[in-house]
C-alpha cells in the first residue's frame, strides 16, 4: 500500500533518499523516548500483556501434551487392562464398571478442559489488551511527533523554503512520520515474535534437552539461507521501490503537463516512454517474485527435516520408564516446530522495514535539529500599535554568504506615505520588503529596520507582522470557502466587515456571481477561479484586518487594466493614515506615489517624487522612458 | 460484481499462467493433507506398543518419515510455482490496467482534466490499481485454494470422527462471517483516514507552498490550529480501526483455543473408551492448525474482494468515460492549412455552467495577428483553448481554411495549431529536451534559433551545462519569466502555421519583450497569430484588435480604429497611459 507515495516527488529526489542504514540507530531511540514517555503506564501494560498472551500460547501444545501423557494414556491404559482382563475371564465388558473405572480420569479430563478454557480466556483478553495498548501509544507517539515536526518547521525562516523542495518537507511529515507508524505496528510485531520464539525455544528444551537441541539442528541451515536470501530479495526489493516512484513521477508530471502534451501531440511518444517505464517495474516485480516465493520450498522442507528428526529421535528416546519421553511429548513437538519458523520468518523480513523506519527517524530529527531562524529574543515584547514610520540604517543582506543583494540601504519613510520601491530585475526590490516583514533575519551587525523607532528584532515578530499586510505577485489562495480565505487567520474578523473589504477591492461582484457566493470552496490554490480573480481574493485579505503598513509586490501584474484602476481608487482611499510600499514594473501605478525610490544592485540610486527624478534624469526617468516608448512610438 | 468481472476478464488474458497457478494450488493442497496423518500414524507406531509394553521398532518409521519429507519437497515445489504466478499473474494485470488508464487519461479533453485534478486520477493509478492487482493474488488465485483446503480438511475430520469433526469445523464458519463483516467495517474506517490523511496532505501542501504568506500575516498560530484539527482526527480513527482490529483477531486465536480444548477434551475420551486412537487425536489437533488458515484468511479475502469492487468502479469510470472531444471516424488530416479561421456563431459553456461565449463571430485571414482583450472572465483563453478543440463549442462553428475543425484528425489539427499557454508548464528534464517537446526530430540549430528568438540564448549559453541543464521539478529553478520564454521557444520550433500566444508574456520585463516582438515579426510573417494579452504595448500593432466582455465581443478593429471610437478600448489605453492621480480623480467623481 505503501509503494510509491514518497514517488510523487521527483523520481531524481526519490533515488537519493533510499538509502540502508543499520536496523538499530540508538540516537533514533533516544530522541523519541521523551516522546513515549507520557505513555509510560500503557507501554508497561502492554508488555506485560505481552508476557503472559506468550505464555498462554506457547502453552497450548503443552496442556496438549500433558492430557495425552496423563489422563488420556491412563484412562486407555485402564480400558485397556480391563478390557483384557474381561476377556480372559470371558466375560462381556461391563460399560458402568469401565465408566467408574475411569471416571477418575475423566475428572482430570476435565480438570484439563477448565484449564484450557482458563488459558483461551487469559490469552483473549491479553492479546487485545497488548495490541490496543500499543496501538494508542503508537499512535500517541506519532500524534505529538507529526505536531512538534510542523511546528518547527513553521519557526523556520523563508530561506529555508526557498531551498527546500516541497516534496521533500511533505515527505519528511508524511513518508516519514508514516515509516515510524510502520515501526510502531512493527515493534509490537516483532517483540510478539521474538518472545513466542524464546518461548518455544524453552519449551522444547525444557521438555527434552537432547530432542529440543537434535530438532533445532535445522535453525543454522535456515538462518543461513535467511541471511544470503536476504542479501538479494532486499536489493531486489528496493528495486522495486525505485521502479514504481519513476513510473509514478512519469504518470504525475506527464498528466498535471496534460494540456502541453495535448497542445505539442507527445501522446504517442509518451505512452511508449511511459510503457518502457512501466515493464521495467513489471520485471522487477517478477524477480523480486522469485525471492518471495523462493523461501517457501526452504521452509517447508526444512519443517519437515525437523518434525522427521523429532519423530526419529523422539521414537527412540520414547518409553514409559523412569527418565524416558512420553508420547505425548512427539505430538507437543510437531506442533512447536509447526509454529517456530514463521516468527523467523516474519522477523527476517521485518529487517528492511526496520532499516527504513531507522532512516526515516534519523531524517525527521536531522530535521528538528535545524535550529529555528525566526524566533523572537527572549525579553521580546509586544510591538506597540504602528504608526508607520519605517527606517532602514544601513541595511545589508544576502541570501547566499558571498553574494551581496542589499549593500547597505538607508531609506526613511513617513507614517501615512506611500513609497514607490522600483529598479532593474535583480535590484533588491523584494528583498526589502521580504527583510522588513521578517521573512529572512537580518543579523544585527549587518543595520537595523526600525518601525516607529523600534528595531524589529527587539519584538515578537507576530505582533509586528500582524499589523502589517501584504500582497504577493502570485495570488496564493488557501484551499476553503471565499469567505475563510478573506478572513484567512483574522478569524475574528466579522462576515459583513469581509464583505466590506471585498466590495472596496472590486471583488463583491465576481464572488455574487460564483454559485455558492461567499460560500464557494476553492479548491486546490484556487484553481477554479482565474489568476486575476484570485488576486482580487488576496487584496481583500490584505486589507480585512486593517493592517497599519501594506505592502504590494508587484501586486496587479496578474490584473488587467481596468479591475488594477478600481483597486487603486479604492486603496487611495484605504491608504490614507497608513504607509504603504508598493513594487511595481507599471508605470502609471508609481507616478502617483509621494516618495519613489530607485534601486540598483542593492542601493538606492536615486530617491524623490516623480518630477524630481524625470527633472534629474537618470536610471528613473531611463526606465520610465523604456517602458513607455512601446506605445509612444506608434 | 460486474466490476469483478471485468477484473477477471483481463486476467483471463493470461490464461495459462492462471491455469497453471491452479493447477499447482491443487497440487500443493494434495501434498498438505496428507501430512497431519502421517504425524498422526508415527506417533500411533510409537505410541501403541508402547501402550502395549513393548519397545518401539524405529524402522517401522523409516517409511512414514521417507514421505513426510517427500510430500513436503513437493508441497514446497508447488507452492513456490503458485506464489510465483499468482504474483506475477497480478503483475500483468495491474501492468495492462496501468498503461489503458494512462493512455486513456492522456488523451481526454481538457474538460475532462478540469473535472478530475492529478492528485486524484494519481490516486487511482496508485491505489486502486494495487488494490485490483491484491485482488488478483489474493482473490483470484487464493481463495479458491483456501476454500478447498478448508473443505477437503472439514471432510476429512468429519470422516475420521464425525462428531468431533463436526465439533471442530461447525463454528469455523462462523468465525470466518464474524471476522469479515469485522474487516467490511475495518475498511470503512480505513478508508475514513486515508480521506483524512488526504486532507491533512492538503493543509500540509498549502502550508509550506504558501509560507510566503503564512508568514507575510504571521498566521503560524492559525496554521497550527488548522494542522492540529486534522491531526487528532487522523489519530483517533487510527485508534479506533486497531481496535477494532485488535478485538477480532484476539477473538479468533480463542476460538482455536476453544476448539482445541474441546477435541482434547471430547477426543481424550473417545481414545479411552477405545473409538480412537492416541494418534488420531493427534492428527485432529494437526488439522485444526490446517483449517485455522483459510480462517483466518477469510477476512483478507473479504477484503481484498471488496477493496477491488470499489477500486475496481472507480477504476472503469475513468476508463469508460468518453472523451468530449472525439475525432469522427471519418477524420481527414489538415495539411498545410493556409491559416484562414473564422468563428461562426460560436457559443461555449464549461460542463453545463454559465455560457462563457455567447455568439462569438470572429474572422482571422491568412497572416493576420489578431489580438485578443478584456477583463479577466471575459473568455479569452476559452476562445484560444477552443481552436485546437482543447473544448468542443456548445453550439456554432469553427472553420478552419472554411471546413469546420471537427472534419480533422486531432493529431493533424493541433499540429498546424502551436499555443503557448497562460500557465507554463515544463518538464522534469532538460532544457534542451523541453525545448524539443513537441518535435524531437527538430535539429539543434532549428532549437537554437527558437531560443534565440525568445531570447533565452544569453541566459542558456551562460548555463555551466548550457541547453543540457536540467530543470527542477516543472521548471521550479527557472524564473517566472524564463519559464514563459521555454514556452515560447517550444512553441516556435513547432513552425506552426496558426499560432496563439495566451498572455505568454506578462512575466516577461517590457525590454525582453520588446525583443522578442522584435525577432518574432520575422518568424510571424505569414502566420496566423492570436494574442491574448493585457499589456497594450503588447497588442497594438495586430491587425485586429477584438475586446470581449462577459463572453461577447464588443468591439473590434485596429489600434487606431479603436481609439477613434473612444469606447472601451480607449479607455483601457488611457488607463495605461495616464498618471494614475490623473485618473482616479476622474473615476472617482
Amino acid at each position: 500500500m505503501n509503494l510509491g507515495l514518497g514517488g510523487m516527488s521527483a523520481s531524481r529526489g526519490q533515488a537519493d533518499e533510499e538509502f540502508f542504514g543499520s536496523a538499530y540507530d540508538q540516537k533514533v531511540i533516544l530522541r523519541l523516548l521523551p516522546y513515549i514517555k507520557p505513555f509510560m503506564p500503557l507501554v508497561i501494560a502492554s508488555f506485560v500483556s505481552m508476557l503472559i498472551y506468550t505464555f498462554t500460547l506457547v502453552a497450548v501444545p503443552w496442556l496438549i501434551q500433558w492430557g495425552i501423557d496423563n489422563p488420556i494414556r491412563d484412562g486407555l491404559q485402564t480400558a485397556t487392562d480391563y478390557k483384557a482382563s474381561a476377556s480372559q475371564a470371558g466375560e462381556e465388558t461391563n460399560l458402568t464398571q469401565l465408566k467408574e473405572l475411569l471416571s477418575p480420569h475423566i475428572k482430570i479430563l476435565n480438570i484439563l478442559f477448565v484449564v484450557f478454557i482458563i488459558n483461551a480466556f487469559t490469552n483473549w483478553g491479553t492479546n487485545y489488551l497488548q495490541q490496543y495498548a500499543m496501538q494508542r501509544v503508537g499512535q500517541g507517539v506519532l500524534y505529538r511527533l507529526r505536531r512538534a515536526l510542523f511546528g518547527h518547521v513553521q519557526k523556520q525562516s523563508l530561506s529555508y523554503f526557498d531551498k527546500t523542495e516541497v516534496g521533500r518537507l511533505m515527505s519528511r511529515v508524511q513518508g516519514d512520520v508514516g515509516q515510524l507508524q510502520e515501526f510502531a505496528a512493527l515493534v509490537v510485531m516483532s517483540l510478539g515474535e521474538l518472545l513466542s520464539l524464546v518461548g518455544i525455544v524453552i519449551a522444547l528444551l525444557v521438555m527434552d534437552l537432547e530432542l529440543g537441541l537434535i530438532t533445532m539442528a535445522v535453525l543454522p541451515v535456515l538462518m543461513t539461507i535467511m541471511v544470503i536470501w536476504q542479501k538479494y530479495a532486499k536489493r531486489s526489493f528496493s528495486e522495486i521501490r525505485t521502479r514504481i516512484a519513476i513510473v509514478n513521477a512519469a504518470f504525475n508530471e506527464n498528466i498535471s503537463g496534460v494540456r502541453v502534451v495535448q497542445s505539442l501531440n507527445r501522446q504517442q511518444r509518451n505512452l511508449e516512454i511511459f510503457d518502457e517505464k512501466n515493464i521495467a517495474h513489471r520485471w522487477s516485480n517478477v524477480i523480486a517474485g522469485r525471492y518471495a516465493a523462493g523461501l517457501l520450498p526452504a521452509v517447508d522442507i526444512l519443517t519437515a527435516v525437523a518434525i522427521g528428526l523429532a519423530l526419529y529421535f523422539g521414537s527412540k528416546l520414547v518409553g514409559l520408564e523412569e527418565g524416558q519421553l512420553l508420547p505425548g511429548v512427539l505430538v507437543a513437538f510437531v506442533m512447536y516446530v509447526q509454529r517456530f519458523f514463521d516468527p523467523i520468518r516474519n522477523l527476517t523480513q521485518q529487517y528492511t522495514q526496520l532499516q527504513r523506519s531507522m532512516a526515516s527517524g534519523a531524517r525527521i530529527f536531522d530535521l528538528m535539529d535545524r535550529e529555528p531562524e525566526l524566533i523572537d529574543i527572549e525579553d521580546a515584547i509586544d510591538m506597540p500599535e504602528i504608526k508607520g514610520n519605517i527606517e532602514f540604517k544601513n541595511v545589508r543582506f544576502k541570501y547566499v554568504e558571498g553574494e551581496d543583494v542589499l549593500k547597505g540601504i538607508n531609506l526613511t519613510m513617513n507614517a501615512g506615505e506611500t513609497v514607490a520601491v522600483v529598479g532593474p530585475t535583480g535590484a533588491g526590490k523584494t528583498s526589502i520588503v521580504s527583510i522588513l516583514s521578517r521573512f529572512y533575519p537580518v543579523k544585527r551587525e549587518e543595520g537595523a529596520i526600525l518601525i516607529d523607532g523600534i528595531d524589529i528584532r527587539d519584538v515578537k515578530r507576530a505582533s509586528v507582522v500582524s499589523q502589517m499586510s501584504m500582497v504577493l505577485q502570485e495570488p496564493y489562495l488557501f484551499s476553503g470557502t471565499v469567505m475563510e480565505n478573506i478572513k484567512y487567520n483574522h478569524v475574528h474578523v466579522t462576515d459583513a466587515k469581509a464583505i466590506s473589504s471585498a466590495k472596496v477591492v472590486g471583488a463583491h461582484e465576481f464572488i455574487m456571481q460564483l454559485e455558492g457566493g461567499y460560500d464557494t470552496f476553492l479548491s486546490e490554490r484556487g484553481a477554479n477561479i482565474s489568476l486575476g480573480q484570485r488576486q482580487l481574493i488576496s487584496f481583500a485579505r490584505a486589507i480585512v484586518d486593517d493592517p497599519k503598513i501594506l505592502i504590494l509586490d508587484e501586486a496587479t501584474a496578474s490584473i488587467d487594466s481596468h479591475t488594477e484602476l478600481v483597486i487603486q481608487t479604492a486603496l487611495r482611499k484605504l491608504l490614507e493614515g497608513r504607509t504603504a510600499i508598493v513594487i511595481a514594473h507599471r508605470l502609471s501605478t508609481i507616478r502617483g506615489a509621494d516618495k519613489i525610490v530607485v534601486l540598483e544592485s542593492g542601493e538606492v540610486a536615486e530617491e524623490g517624487n516623480h518630477q524630481e527624478l524625470m527633472d534629474k534624469d537618470g536610471l528613473y526617468a531611463h526606465l520610465y522612458n523604456m517602458n513607455f516608448q512601446s506605445i509612444e512610438d506608434l | 460484481m460486474q466490476h469483478i468481472l471485468r477484473i477477471i476478464k483481463i486476467a483471463l488474458r493470461y490464461k495459462y499462467r492462471l491455469a497453471f497457478a491452479y493447477l499447482s494450488t491443487i497440487g500443493a493442497i494434495a501434498a498438505y493433507i496428507f501430512l497431519p496423518k502421517l504425524f498422526g500414524q508415527a506417533i500411533d507406531s510409537v505410541a501403541e506398543p508402547i501402550l502395549a509394553g513393548g519397545k518401539v521398532e524405529t524402522e517401522i518409521l523409516y517409511p512414514c518419515i521417507l514421505i513426510i519429507l517427500g510430500l513436503s519437497v513437493i508441497r514446497g515445489g508447488m507452492s513456490y510455482f503458485q506464489t510465483y504466478l499468482a504474483e506475477t499473474l497480478s503483475q500483468y494485470v495491474s501492468y495492462d490496467l496501468r498503461n489503458s488508464f494512462y493512455d486513456h487519461v492522456q488523451h481526454q479533453s481538457f474538460a475532462f482534466h478540469d473535472r478530475h485534478h492529478t492528485g486524484n486520477l494519481m490516486s487511482r493509478a496508485i491505489t486502486d490499481v494495487e488494490n485490483i492487482r491484491m485482488f488478483i493474488n489474493m482473490g483470484l488465485v487464493r481463495a479458491p485454494y483456501f476454500i478447498a483446503l478448508f473443505l477437503i480438511v472439514a471432510a476429512i475430520l468429519i470422516s475420521m470422527n464425525w462428531k468431533l469433526g463436526l465439533l471442530s469445523a461447525s463454528f469455523m464458519p462462523i468465525v470466518a462471517i464474524y471476522t469479515s463483516s469485522v474487516r467490511l467495517k475495518m475498511r470503512a474506517l480505513w478508508l475514513l483516514v486515508q480521506q483524512k490523511m488526504a486532507e491533512l496532505s492538503i493543509i500540509l501542501q498549502e502550508n509550506f507552498s504558501g509560507q510566503r504568506v503564512v508568514k507575510a500575516f504571521a498566521s503560524e498560530h492559525h496554521e497550527e490550529d488548522k494542522f492540529e484539527v486534522k491531526n487528532s482526527e487522523v489519530s483517533n480513527i487510527y485508534v479506533e480501526a486497531e481496535k477494532l482490529r485488535a478485538s477480532s483477531m484476539s477473538f479468533m486465536l480463542f476460538t482455536f483455543m476453544v476448539a482445541m480444548a474441546l477435541i482434547i477434551w471430547y477426543g481424550g475420551r473417545q481414545v479411552m473408551n477405545g473409538t480412537m486412537t492416541p494418534g488420531e487425536l493427534a492428527a485432529f489437533v494437526f488439522y485444526l492448525q490446517i483449517l485455522a488458515l483459510p480462517v483466518r484468511m477469510a477476512g483478507w479475502v473479504v477484503n481484498a474482494y471488496a477493496r477491488a469492487a470499489s477500486a475496481g468502479e472507480r477504476m472503469f469510470e475513468i476508463l469508460d468515460a468518453p472523451s468530449p472531444v472525439e475525432e469522427r471516424s471519418n477524420a481527414v488530416e489538415l495539411e498545410n492549412p493556409q491559416g484562414h479561421v473564422k468563428f461562426e456563431n460560436v457559443s461555449f459553456a464549461y460542463d453545463g455552467g454559465k455560457p462563457v461565449l455567447r455568439n462569438i463571430n470572429l474572422e482571422a485571414k491568412p497572416g493576420e495577428i489578431v489580438a485578443l482583450v478584456g477583463p479577466p472572465g471575459s473568455g479569452k483563453s476559452t476562445i484560444a483553448n477552443l481552436l485546437p478543440r482543447f473544448y468542443d463549442v456548445s453550439a456554432g462553428v469553427i472553420k478552419v481554411d472554411g471546413i469546420d475543425l471537427r472534419e480533422f484528425t486531432l493529431q493533424s489539427l493541433r499540429k498546424n495549431i502551436g499555443m503557448v499557454q497562460q500557465e507554463v508548464f515544463l518538464f522534469t528534464t532538460t532544457l534542451k529536451e523541453n525545448i524539443k517537446y513537441g518535435k524531437e526530430n527538430a535539429s539543434d540549430e532549428q532549437m537554437e534559433n527558437a531560443s534565440s528568438i525568445a531570447q533565452l540564448s544569453d541566459f542558456i549559453e551562460g548555463l555551466e551545462e548550457g541547453y543540457d541543464t536540467y530543470v527542477g521539478e516543472r521548471g521550479s529553478t527557472l524564473s517566472g519569466g524564463q519559464r514563459q520564454r521555454m514556452s515560447i521557444a517550444r512553441a516556435i520550433l513547432l513552425d506552426p502555421p496558426i499560432l496563439i500566444l495566451d498572455d505568454s508574456t506578462s512575466s516577461v520585463d517590457a525590454n525582453t519583450e520588446d525583443k522578442i516582438k522584435a525577432a518574432m515579426d520575422n518568424s510571424m510573417e505569414g502566420r496566423t497569430t492570436f494574442i491574448i494579452a493585457n499589456r497594450l504595448s503588447t497588442v497594438h500593432r495586430a491587425d485586429k484588435i477584438v475586446v470581449l466582455k462577459d463572453g461577447r465581443i464588443i468591439e473590434e478593429g485596429s489600434h487606431d480604429e479603436l481609439l477613434e471610437k473612444g469606447g472601451i478600448y480607449n479607455e483601457i489605453y488611457e488607463l495605461q497611459l495616464r498618471p494614475q492621480d490623473e485618473l482616479s480623480s476622474e473615476v472617482s467623481k
